[in-house]
Order: C-alpha cells, then sequence, then structure tokens
C-alpha cells in the first residue's frame, strides 16, 4: 500500500471534499454541515445578512425540494472526512474501507477492447458517432443471454447506461413526484436523496432521522434484514436491494416471492436493485426476475462498476419489461425510453466495448476472478471481527460487513476507528435512521491493505 | 428487417417504442394483464411525439423500407462523421491500457471531473474571465446536463426559450413539470416563453415584449439557426436578465465554430457570473458525440433569491444523481485541450464549416434565403408559405438526402428547413448537386 497512492485517490475520488476546503472559495461561501446528524452546531447553508446586502442575489427561488436533504451526499462526505483527516495526519497510512470503490487492475482482455475501440474512433471505417440512447445492441444482446437467459427478457427490455446511480435518478425522473415510495431502513442513500429531489417527500423529521411520506422499511438481523411486509404501508414504489448494501443481506427465493407477492397485491413498482448479485455465494436469486409474475411489477438495475472496477469507466444497465404498465395500462418501459432519449445521450461507447468484452467468456471469467479476490477480502475482515467478539453481518453475498456495535453512535464510531486506527469507514446512520449502531466495512481493497487494516482492527478492539 | 433492428444496426439515436398517441388511454391492461396501481407521470402525459431525432431516424427506416437501393446522404441528426484525431485517441488508449495497472487503475472519479480537465478547461476556454476549475462540472454531455439543470430548478420556476431552439430544453421543462398543456392551435406548451427568433429580428428576440421568466435558454452559435449572437446582444441579455433577477443558461455548445470573431461564452460580458449558467460539449468540437463529454459552468457569484449559491444545489445533484463522466473520455478530454489536440481538432471543424460553405453556396445559388453556416455547423433554409415536415418528406423522397423540418425546433421552425454540415466531402458535394437539380 502506499500513501501515495491513497492521496492521489483522495484527490480524485468524491468530491465536496475538495470543494468545500477552504482554499477553494471566496469570501461568500457559507458554512456546509459536514457533521453527525445528531451533533449540536449542525449549520444551515444560507448566506449571513451581511452577505446579502453585497452581493447580487436573482429573483429565482431556490429548489425547496433540494433545500430539504439535511447534508451533502453521504459518501462525499465520508471523503471530506478522511481528506481532513489526512492533513492531521500527513504521514498517516490511511487504509480506505470506506466508499466502495474498486481497487484492482480491470483485466487485459477488457481493457484491450476498450482500447481497440478507442483507435478504432481514429479511423473512417471504425468511427462511430452518436449511438443508440439505450444501448448497442450487441451489449443488450450480450447482457439479455448472460444475465436474462431463460428469464424471458429480451434485448429490448434492457437499456444501458453510465452506472446505476443514474439510472437511480432517470426512474425518479420517470415516476415523477406524486408517486410514495418505500426503502429498506438502511438503505444505498441514493434512492431516498434521488427521492427527495424529485419532491416525493415531505420534510426531514428530525427526532426519527426520516423524511416524512417516505416508507421506510425497516431490516435488521431480528427480522433477518427482510421487512416484516405485514406491518409495511402501500406505496407506489419499493427500492429493494439484494445483496444488500450496506448489510450485505440477500434476499432468499422465498422472501423475493413474497415481495412480489406484496408488490402485485398493493399495484406497487419494485425497484429491484442488483448491482451486487454476482457477489453471491448462496443459492439465492440474483435477479428479481427469477420469480415468477415479477415482469408485471419489477424493473431491475444492475451495474458493471463492482463486477468489472467500472467505477471510474461509468457502465451499468435497467431492466423494464414490456409487461410492467402503469394504471392506466401504459407501458412503464415507453416513458423510460423517453427520458433516455431526452435526458440521456448512450453511455460512452469505449466503455460499452469494454462491457461487451466482460461479457465474452473470457472476460466473464476474468471478472469473476476479481471478484473473488474481493470476497476473499471479505472473509478476512468478516474474520477478524468475529474472532474479536463482534456480531458481525453481510460479507457472505456481498463485498460489505456490516458491524454492530450496539449502543453507540455510528458517526462516533467511525470517527473513533479514523483517529485511531486511520482506517475510513462508513457510519450505518448514513444509511438511514436503521443503520445507528453499526459500521460498514467494504470490502475493496489490494490484500496488503486488506491485511493491515485487521492487524488495527486487531490492536484496536483486543 | 424490424424497426428496432435496423435502428441498432446503424446505430442511430432512436426510440423504440414510437409514434406516441399519448392522449389515448389504453385499454391495454385488462387484456394485456395485471396493471400496476401507480399513475402515470402526467408531465409525460404532455409530451406529444417522440423526441425529434428519433422521429427523425424512423423517417428514415420507413424510407429505406420503401427504397431498399436508395443512396440515402444525411444531413439530418447533427451526429459528427470525422474521425478523432490520432493524439486524443492515443491518449483514450493509454489511459485504458493504465487502468490494467496497479499504478494507472483508477477507481470512482470525483463526481465533478478530474481536476486536470477542469483546469485545463477553465485555462482554454475562461482565461481572463475569472473563471476558475471548481465553478467547472465535468459530465457526459450538454444533453444530460441540461436535465440535470432541470432537476436543480425544480417544477416552480417559468422558463423562456428561443423559438426555434433545441428540443431538449422544452421537452425537459415539460418532463419535469415546469410547463402546461400543449396548446394546439399554436403548437406551444403553457407557461413557456417562446422568444421568437428569426430574420426579421437578426436572430434575436424582442426582448422589450417578452415577459420575466426565472430562467431563460440561450444558444449560441445557434442550433438551429447557427446564428452567433452579437456582444450587443448578449449584453442586452445580460442586461435583461439582471434586471428581472432572471438566470440565463447559456448553451456554448459549437462555440468552437465561430469564424467571425464573435463571442464564445456569455462569460466575456461584464456581469454574466451573476446571471449565467454555461453549458458546452466536447460532441460538436471533438467529434464526441458516442465518447460522451461536456461541462458546465456554475459561477460562484450566481445566488437564488435567498442568497445560497446555485453551485452548491448543483454540487448536490451532481453528486446525487451522477457518478461522473467515464475517466477514458475525461483522458480524451485532456488531450483535446493539448496544443497540438486542440489544432488537430481545428483542422476537423474547418473541414466540416468548409462543407457548410458548400451548402450555403449551393442555396444561395438558387435564390433561395439562407442563413447559418458562417458559426456554426447548421443551415437553415427557408422555404416560404411551406410546411416543413412537407418539405422534409418530398426532400427526402425527391432527392434521398434527410434533413430536419424546422417545426421540430418550435412553432417560429415552420418554414424552414435544418441542414447539417456533417458528413464526408464527397457526400456534401453530391447533397448540394442533386438539391439543386430539385430545387
Amino acid at each position: 500500500m502506499s500513501l501515495a497512492n491513497n492521496l492521489s485517490t483522495s484527490m480524485f475520488s468524491s468530491s465536496s471534499s475538495a470543494f468545500l476546503a477552504p482554499t477553494s472559495f471566496n469570501a461568500s461561501r457559507t458554512r456546509s454541515v459536514s457533521v453527525p446528524l445528531k451533533s449540536l452546531n449542525i449549520v444551515k447553508c444560507v448566506a449571513t445578512p451581511q452577505e446579502q446586502q453585497i452581493a447580487y442575489k436573482t429573483k429565482v427561488s431556490r429548489n425547496a425540494n433540494i433545500a430539504k436533504l439535511q447534508a451533502g451526499y453521504l459518501f462525499p462526505e465520508v471523503a471530506r472526512r478522511r481528506a481532513a483527516h489526512l492533513l492531521k495526519y500527513p504521514n498517516a497510512q490511511v487504509i480506505s474501507l470506506g466508499i466502495g470503490d474498486t481497487t484492482e487492475p480491470i483485466p487485459d482482455v477488457i481493457t484491450s477492447a476498450m482500447a481497440k475501440k478507442s483507435h478504432a474512433l481514429s479511423t473512417l471505417e471504425g468511427y462511430s458517432g452518436y449511438g443508440a440512447e439505450q444501448g448497442e445492441k450487441a451489449v443488450r444482446a450480450a447482457l439479455a443471454s448472460t444475465f436474462y437467459g431463460n428469464l424471458g427478457i429480451e434485448e429490448d427490455d434492457i437499456f444501458v447506461s453510465d452506472g446505476a446511480k443514474c439510472d437511480i435518478s432517470r426512474l425518479q425522473v420517470v415516476f415523477g413526484s406524486n408517486v410514495t415510495m418505500a426503502v429498506q431502513d438502511p438503505s444505498y442513500p441514493a434512492y431516498v436523496d434521488s427521492s427527495v429531489i424529485m419532491g416525493q417527500t415531505g420534510q426531514f423529521q428530525k427526532d426519527v432521522e426520516k423524511y416524512a411520506n417516505i416508507e421506510y422499511m425497516r431490516c435488521t438481523p431480528e427480522n433477518g434484514f427482510f421487512p416484516d411486509l405485514s406491518t409495511v404501508a402501500r406505496t407506489d414504489i419499493i427500492f429493494f436491494c439484494s445483496p444488500n448494501n450496506p448489510t450485505g443481506a440477500a434476499a432468499t427465493r422465498e422472501q423475493l416471492t413474497r415481495l412480489v407477492q406484496f408488490a402485485k397485491d398493493n399495484g406497487s413498482i419494485i425497484v429491484y436493485d442488483s448491482a451486487y448479485a454476482l457477489y453471491m455465494s448462496d443459492e439465492n436469486p440474483r435477479s428479481i426476475f427469477e420469480i415468477p409474475g415479477a415482469k408485471e411489477v419489477a424493473i431491475e438495475t444492475a451495474s458493471f462498476s463492482k463486477y468489472a472496477g467500472f467505477t471510474g469507466v461509468r457502465l451499468g444497465w435497467t431492466v423494464v419489461p414490456k409487461q410492467l404498465l402503469f394504471s392506466d395500462g401504459f407501458p412503464v418501459a415507453k416513458d423510460f425510453n423517453r427520458i433516455v432519449c431526452t435526458c440521456f445521450n448512450g453511455a460512452s461507447n469505449i466503455s460499452q466495448a469494454g462491457g461487451l468484452a466482460c461479457l465474452s467468456p473470457e472476460g466473464f471469467e476474468a471478472m469473476q476472478e476479481v471478484i473473488g479476490f474481493y470476497k476473499e477480502n471479505t472473509k478476512i475482515i468478516v474474520e477478524t471481527f468475529k474472532s474479536l467478539g463482534f456480531k458481525v453481518y453481510g460479507g457472505q453475498n456481498a463485498p460489505y460487513v456490516w458491524v454492530h456495535f450496539p449502543g453507540r453512535n455510528s458517526w462516533d464510531v467511525f470517527s473513533e476507528i479514523l483517529e485511531k486506527t486511520h482506517i475510513v469507514t462508513t457510519p450505518g446512520s448514513g444509511f438511514g435512521p436503521g443503520g445507528e449502531g453499526f459500521i460498514r466495512v467494504s470490502a475493496f481493497g489490494h490484500r496488503e491493505n486488506v491485511l493491515e487494516a485487521c492487524r488495527r482492527f486487531k490492536q484496536l478492539y483486543n | 428487417m424490424s424497426y428496432s433492428q435496423f435502428l441498432s444496426h446503424v446505430c442511430m439515436p432512436h426510440a423504440v417504442f414510437l409514434q406516441l398517441k399519448t392522449s389515448s388511454k389504453s385499454n391495454a391492461g385488462s387484456s394485456l394483464g395485471h396493471c400496476s396501481k401507480v399513475p402515470r407521470n402526467v408531465n409525460l402525459e404532455k409530451l406529444r411525439s417522440g423526441y425529434l431525432f428519433p422521429e427523425i431516424s424512423r423517417h428514415e427506416f420507413e424510407h429505406l423500407q420503401k427504397n431498399p437501393n436508395a443512396s440515402l446522404i444525411r444531413l439530418g441528426i447533427g451526429d459528427t462523421t470525422h474521425p478523432i484525431p490520432d493524439t486524443i485517441t492515443q491518449a483514450m488508449a493509454e489511459h485504458v491500457r493504465g487502468l490494467s495497472t496497479i499504478q494507472g487503475y483508477r477507481g470512482y472519479g470525483a463526481e465533478q471531473g478530474n481536476m486536470a480537465l477542469r483546469k485545463a478547461i477553465a485555462g482554454k476556454f475562461y482565461q481572463d474571465m475569472g473563471i476558475k476549475a471548481d465553478e467547472i462540472f465535468v459530465s457526459d454531455g450538454a444533453q444530460c446536463d441540461i436535465s440535470r439543470l432541470q432537476l436543480l430548478l425544480g417544477p416552480n420556476v417559468t422558463v423562456a426559450v428561443q423559438d426555434p431552439s433545441f428540443p431538449a430544453y422544452i421537452d425537459s421543462s415539460v418532463v419535469v413539470g415546469q410547463a402546461g398543456e400543449l396548446e394546439e392551435e399554436t403548437g406551444k406548451y403553457r407557461n413557456i416563453t417562446y422568444m421568437n427568433c428569426g430574420p426579421e429580428n437578426n436572430f434575436f428576440p424582442d426582448l422589450s415584449t417578452i415577459p420575466r421568466t426565472d430562467v431563460i435558454f440561450f444558444c449560441s452559435p445557434n442550433n438551429p439557426t447557427g446564428h452567433a449572437a452579437s456582444r450587443q446582444q448578449l449584453k442586452q441579455l445580460v442586461e435583461f436578465a439582471k434586471a428581472n433577477g432572471s438566470i440565463i443558461v447559456y448553451d456554448s455548445a459549437y462555440a468552437a465554430y465561430i469564424r467571425d470573431g464573435s463571442h464564445r461564452s456569455i462569460f466575456e460580458i461584464p456581469g454574466a457570473k451573476e446571471v449565467a449558467i454555461e453549458i458546452s460539449s466536447f460532441s460538436k468540437f471533438a467529434g464526441f458525440t458516442g465518447v460522451r463529454l461536456g461541462w458546465t459552468v456554475v459561477p460562484e457569484e450566481l445566488k437564488y433569491s435567498n442568497g445560497f449559491p446555485v453551485i452548491k444545489d448543483f454540487n448536490r445533484i451532481v453528486c446525487t444523481c451522477f457518478n461522473g463522466a467515464s475517466n477514458i473520455a475525461q483522458a480524451g478530454g485532456l488531450a483535446c485541450l493539448s496544443t497540438h489536440g486542440y489544432q488537430a481538432l481545428h483542422n476537423v471543424i474547418d473541414y466540416y464549416m468548409e462543407n457548410a460553405k458548400i451548402l450555403v453556396d449551393g442555396f444561395e445559388s438558387l435564390d433561395l434565403n439562407v442563413y447559418g453556416g458562417k458559426n456554426a455547423p447548421y443551415i437553415w433554409v427557408h422555404f416560404p408559405g411551406s410546411n416543413s415536415w412537407n418539405v422534409f418528406s418530398e426532400i427526402l423522397e425527391k432527392t434521398n438526402i434527410l434533413t430536419v423540418p424546422g417545426r421540430g425546433f418550435g412553432p417560429a421552425g415552420e418554414e424552414y428547413i435544418r441542414i447539417s454540415a456533417f458528413g464526408q466531402r464527397e457526400q456534401i458535394l453530391e447533397a448540394s448537386r442533386r438539391l439543386k437539380v430539385y430545387l
């Protein structure tokens, strides 16, 4: 592990860290929230009265939906803390097990396809301009056969994108502001944040740390990280991620069957996030479409990020079955297509060339090897925490380890770990109130860093 | 071959499901099986047809079905055709190869873009304008940025667009809920202000007749008219925005095509930083239509009515709804801005503008009123009294040339045809020949 490597990563990785640094803003900068939600000095981001007199203001009202957001997006906040820590301890060998960022080089078979495509763009025969917004036919076909082989999902049900996070927001644009949604609690923050931005929610309620009008489906060790659906109110949309980020829980066939039935009974649409499907060790469904009837109730998003190390290359996909209809019978895929054609212009053709290589037999095998490497990391981390007497969840079907710190504030634990071991993790409360008392440790990293991190955990908690 | 097979084969932008009569409430649900109880987004219902450019593709497809041996010349969708200079693709290939190494591997980048690229953009395009690297957000293109800006602005703002204009401004406005219903008679969406731009007003709206809106979309050099606003016009625009407390979203995607010394950036106008956001793209500049790279400038000085900096909220959108442009495209972008890369790209632009000249000369020789083609790769031809979709169809039928009907860009585009100047020289010459014969 090299400090230099870590430092350069910190400069390139998210985001607000650099943006909010003191030197990058002029006098009219306003303080931004960077503290745990329960902490005392939350500062609202408005200009001081003095500045209002001096600086010109337009007469355009700030979008009230964005004003509802409590703090920066979670991962830039973690990055900012990391950067601040590095400033404080310039010689510290910081190990990042926070943001789930892949670290291992992309297999040659995949990059050589992308290099070939790059060079081809300089030739008359090989040059291509705009691609189909839905993605290249060959990629869509390969995705269909690789992941949805005998599930009745066809090539034209698949929309190639620049990643799941972007697709989540595009789906929200399709749904609009007049739908209700449910999320797992804890869950990947983009579902809630995009919902707030779209205007689907009410204000943030500080006492419960939830946005009004979102149905939070508590997922805990007690309920096997699957919500008790009998206590969940009907919503239009249900976001469900399995294998789960952050808990690592993978829903069983039986659970998913109940989820599909629940959606069917309620006339809801499931947005199923399968970004970690290939990390599954157990015999659970990898796609929601393995459940009969799912095509009438579910959309599935997925990503090459964690499979192929494409976190920076940017490639993902969303499946919208033809059978999925709005209440008036209008196919959801038609509206999604319209959004894709209007608000997007296709994933990069070079990234798509890489995606195609990922789905070749050689490429797929190479991806599995890298995934296997990260799974081995996960195992090491799980064993470490277990040996220290912690209750540990996840790690079996996802590259995340969900460690319980009963009774403790997760941002405090995050800070303590960072301060005492120079290891960056992610505080569970960043994923929702159901994450309080937990820390998410991600298993991406060079092997020696993971081993070193585990040594430090052992030192701290022994 | 089925339509969708065709479209995928030629890799044109297209809509898989087209010709949507959105007013029809289908009873399909009962016969097709389960319907969710999720109401369709009423904003999407307001959109009348597919996005303009997939519609053009559909016409192309149908024409080829009927005339399989037609030697079609595509001067419709503004898609670049010239190979990307070596120096740029080599940089991308090198970056890609680096991704297979420990030292060269990169995971998530900053959502706002690589700092080196942001600095290069600032240095190349905003030198002396006081625009800093951290006011620049690198993206996967202007079309995507337009929608992210709409998400930022939200449903409760009013917008003004030029008429005619690039359809994404209006369509994204409808999608986000800023617009009312489409008025059939005028072809305009309620609640959007359409600023007429034609030869009679030198393609600049008479601002004294324009009501205040929160946001003003302004594209220069203009797609589709090709007009590059003068300094005088831009000063008026900035003053107008300042007087009204409005925000200009200035689309400078074609700035690299300017030949006559017109302004490239709105920020060349004093005071613009307090009233404008600028979007731009590598698409037409570098042939990156498929590679996907662009940027948006949000000055720190730009404030909402409550004093809150717009840049902070845009940053939040970028961090939440986006995950950065591809690092490969960004490596290419950096090479585009090197001395060598930039020169090579301007040679390609010269090539396209030579195409434009040939087309302009051709139309002018036919005594047609022709606009644009001087500072943009688009030629805007007037066919007085005509229905532009009819002219589009006739040209396609009789000469096998694809164009874009002006009406697709707004009601004031009726009577006009947009011809794009991208293409191989032989095709441009051939197109010019055919048009001279037919017209």
